[in-house]
């Protein structure tokens, strides 16, 4: 099994470096998720640009402890749903979600998946794919908490 | 290593061993050799096991305790005599004393379960206390998290030594009147730690409290004489000590399973049934509702007959010197450091680490790629993590099948870690 078919050099690059990592203000929602299997945690934040579905992602910031495959997915997220419509990013969590649920057999489109498209070989190893989607699963929910009720930074906190 | 162990070691053929689990022979990806160096997770299966299991199927396959035909009389025979090698391999001298249950956790929920229900001074309830450690795999934490929520009784435990021991120096704040249960783990999942269960058992005693005793790593690894201990209950789990999944047992001192009240209601486990009230069974029956993991048992009597031919003194003495071997070779990496004791001393065969800027995910998923099968994460132990402050670890933990060349197989694999990770 090839290692580096699931360690691709962005992959890497990105656990080395995230990007928009730490937490910021101001945010609409803030989320913690635990990967249970491994203790790995979560905490994100969105921030969207209004309160409808119709707005866009204005910042994602995080603040996150896992493995080369958790910490590289969400730094390639932040970089994928910043600046997009909530509509336009929740489309991309979709066809991130099919391509890690494809057990590899899912042709990733690098125009909408960017970097994303290096966890392709993620789906060949049932075991990290709840690493990848670590991230996603946060910011999905962040996501809905903003636009389902817009709480005050108190109430998250 | 003392001289008994040394001699328990010569003659002990780890090859001869090795040919009796079939697994052990199989290839992976790229045509690798297995290095299963998971065994505190679950233990392989040798041949006589697998055998007995199908034997029972193929030829003797019946309900027990039930069935009044030739079939059933055999089932119910080979059960009841799996019970009784179980019993004599752990040191009890009466077999209604072994419950069989579907595994270490059930066993453990067993008892916590039934003390909230038991009548008078047994009962666990408010201002009463339970005393457990922060080394516990989860399955003897949460059922006691479980009993005080819901009596009202308060969770107490004992802290835990920089080396990874019990830190034992409060033992007489922690275990007082008011201390209801003491449940112990014998040998840590995580740390490796063997703990005095038996002058832990004395000071509960004193105080006229019950003493569980997690087994389940103890039982695979040491010689075991479960009255010896001082436990009123010893839980252990069959798919660690060679037998299969499914099957659990729970030792507990007769006079106490006839005290206590039943846990699952069902088949089997009554004396007498009316629309009004029913009766119970005596033990062990009374703890064993429903039809009950029959092979599954007769599976772990075979396993049990399997380590006796080996005999525990020389498992356990090979699981010794595999185990100072991986801490020496463990040591000979820099970045990498051992939680739990560092020597070989009062230690089982869970070797958990921590590799400096690798995360244990891609430890592991790097060692895989060797054909080295290791645990990552936390283990079912995340007090005892968070007590060394980390989130998770991996661990290599070997056993009676475990070879040297293995051993170096993992080192060597952790080198490459730090290589590919650019760490080293
Ligand atoms: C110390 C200890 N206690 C309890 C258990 C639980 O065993 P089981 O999962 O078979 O119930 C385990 C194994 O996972 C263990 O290592």
């Amino acid at each position: 099994m090839s290692l580096d078919a699931l360690y691709q050099e962005i992959i890497l690059d990105h656990y080395r470096r995230p990007h928009h990592a730490g937490l910021r203000e101001p945010y609409d929602a803030e989320t913690r998720h635990v990967n249970p299997t491994c203790g790995d945690e979560i905490t994100l934040r969105v921030h969207l640009s209004g309160t409808t579905a119709g707005d866009t992602v204005a910042d994602v910031s995080y603040d996150a402890e896992g493995c080369s495959i958790s910490q590289a997915s969400v730094s390639v997220m932040s970089d994928l749903v910043i600046g997009k419509p909530v509509a336009d990013a929740m489309t991309l969590h979709d066809e991130f979600l099919t391509l890690m649920q494809g057990r590899g057999a899912v042709e990733p489109d690098e125009d909408t998946l960017e970097d994303a498209v290096a966890f392709a070989g993620v789906a060949k190893f049932p075991a990290r794919i709840k690493c990848a989607l670590l991230g996603w699963m946060a910011w999905k929910d962040a996501v809905a908490q903003a636009t389902r009720a817009p709480m005050s930074k108190e109430e998250t906190a | 290593m003392t001289t008994g162990m040394i001699a328990a070691t010569v003659g002990y053929d780890v090859e001869r061993v090795r040919a009796d689990f079939p697994i052990l022979a199989r290839r992976l990806a790229d045509d690798r050799p297995l290095v299963y160096l998971d065994s505190a997770n679950t233990s392989q299966k040798p041949e006589q096991v697998l055998r007995a299991l199908d034997e029972h199927y193929r030829w003797r396959n019946s309900n027990v305790g039930r069935a009044v035909h030739q079939l059933g009389d055999a089932a119910t025979a080979d059960y009841e005599a799996a019970r009784a090698t179980v019993a004599t391999f752990v040191g009890a001298t009466d077999p209604a004393e072994v419950v069989f249950t579907k595994n270490a956790s059930e066993s453990l929920n067993l008892v916590a379960g039934v003390l909230a229900w038991a009548d008078g001074a047994r009962r666990v309830g408010p201002g009463d206390e339970v005393v457990i450690t922060e080394m516990e795999h989860h399955s003897n934490i949460v059922p006691w998290q479980l009993l005080c929520e819901r009596t009202g009784a308060t969770l107490r435990w004992f802290g835990l030594t920089d080396e990874g021991r019990l830190d034992l120096s409060g033992v007489d704040a922690l275990i007082t009147e008011r201390t209801k249960v003491v449940s112990v783990a014998w040998v840590s999942n995580m740390l490796g730690t063997v703990n005095p269960v038996a002058d832990i058992a004395r000071r509960a005693h004193e105080v006229g409290a019950l003493v569980v005793v997690d087994g389940s790593q103890a039982v695979p690894q040491l010689p075991v004489d479960v009255a010896g201990t001082g436990a009123d209950f010893v839980a252990f789990t069959g798919h660690k000590m060679v037998g299969p999944t499914g099957i659990g047992v729970l030792w507990g001192r007769r006079e106490l399973l006839e005290e206590l009240p039943p846990f699952l209601g069902g088949g089997s486990m009554i004396e007498t049934v009316r629309m009004e009230g029913s009766t119970w069974a005596p033990p062990p029956a009374k703890y064993e509702a429903g039809t009950p993991p029959i092979a599954e048992a007769i599976g772990l009597g075979a396993a049990a007959d399997y380590l006796s031919g080996l005999g525990m003194a020389a498992v356990a003495a090979h699981e010794h010197a595999i185990t100072a071997y991986t801490l020496e070779g463990l040591r000979s990496i820099s970045g990498v450091s051992v939680l739990g004791p560092t020597e070989a001393v009062d230690r089982g065969g869970a070797v958990s680490f921590v590799v400096d800027g690798v995360h244990p995910h891609d430890v592991s998923q790097v060692l895989d790629s060797y054909g080295v099968a290791v645990r990552a994460g936390h283990h079912c132990a995340k007090p005892a993590h968070r007590r060394f402050g980390v989130q998770s670890s991996t661990r290599a933990s070997a056993y009676l099948y475990t070879t040297k060349t293995e051993i170096d197989t993992l080192v060597d694999g952790i080198h490459r870690v730090r290589k590919y990770f650019k760490v080293a």
